[in-house]
């Protein structure tokens, strides 16, 4: 799992390793990830996700070994 | 199609080389540079911070859609990270095809993706503290409630 920018700083972390769960998705994780780090939660109103790279919304799949990015409102350019 | 997401100087000319064609009779580049202040605010220099090999895609991705759409001869977009200081060049995008009206068009709409799509982010550092930016038009904004929009 990666972070980035506003939410990186929040959480103190850039990656972090979770364990996979059959079935899982961009939602299930996520609700584990908030479930261990609540400060995540106020960040999720405007949180975009990644799956190895490509965006993917709440239902995706997220495979063993896949990447899930969390992607706070980009600010590019 | 030239694409690049790097902490090095961006050099407008390598954007214009890669897009250049005998057959391009226009090529528009747009320059994206650091500014002195934003909301009244005066800015002492941005952090950019990125996912770079999705940052990559993605881009790569806006300039083969804006070949397309566009029926350009060619596209680049560059995207710096890091620290930037005033009057720094953050973005380039250029665009070349057979006439002007193409290229200006394109030239637009490959800005505003990359200001939509692309996993960069700036934090604006002034003499007191320093923020994150989260883009207006970014497509998480654009799904946020209306009352967190144009903060």
């Amino acid at each position: 799992m990666l972070f980035f920018a506003s939410l990186a700083d929040r959480v103190g972390l850039r990656e972090l390793s979770m364990a996979h769960v059959p079935g899982d998705t961009v939602a299930s994780v996520r609700d584990r990830l908030v479930a261990a780090h609540p400060e995540v939660e106020e960040f999720v109103t405007t949180l975009l996700y990644a799956v190895d790279e490509e965006y993917a919304d709440d239902v995706a799949p997220v495979p063993p070994g896949a990447t899930l990015a969390l992607i706070p409102p980009v600010s590019g350019g | 199609m030239l694409i690049r997401v790097t902490p090095e100087q961006l050099d407008p000319q390598d954007a214009i080389d890669a897009v250049r064609r005998d057959e391009a009779g226009a090529v528009d580049l747009f320059l994206g540079v650091v500014r002195n202040e934003n909301k009244g605010r005066a800015v002492d220099h941005l952090v950019y911070d990125a996912y770079p090999s999705m940052a990559e895609k993605t881009m790569r991705a806006l300039a083969e859609e804006a070949v397309e759409r566009f029926a350009l001869t060619d596209s680049a977009v560059f995207h710096r990270t890091g620290r930037l200081e005033i009057g720094e060049t953050s973005l380039l995008v250029a665009v070349s095809a057979s006439h002007r009206a193409a290229t200006f068009e394109a030239g637009h709409w490959l800005v505003n993706e990359v200001k939509r799509r692309v996993p960069v982010w700036k934090k604006e550092v002034w003499a007191d503290g320093e923020e994150w930016i989260e883009g207006p038009e970014s497509l998480g904004m654009e799904r946020a409630p209306a009352s967190m929009r144009g903060r």
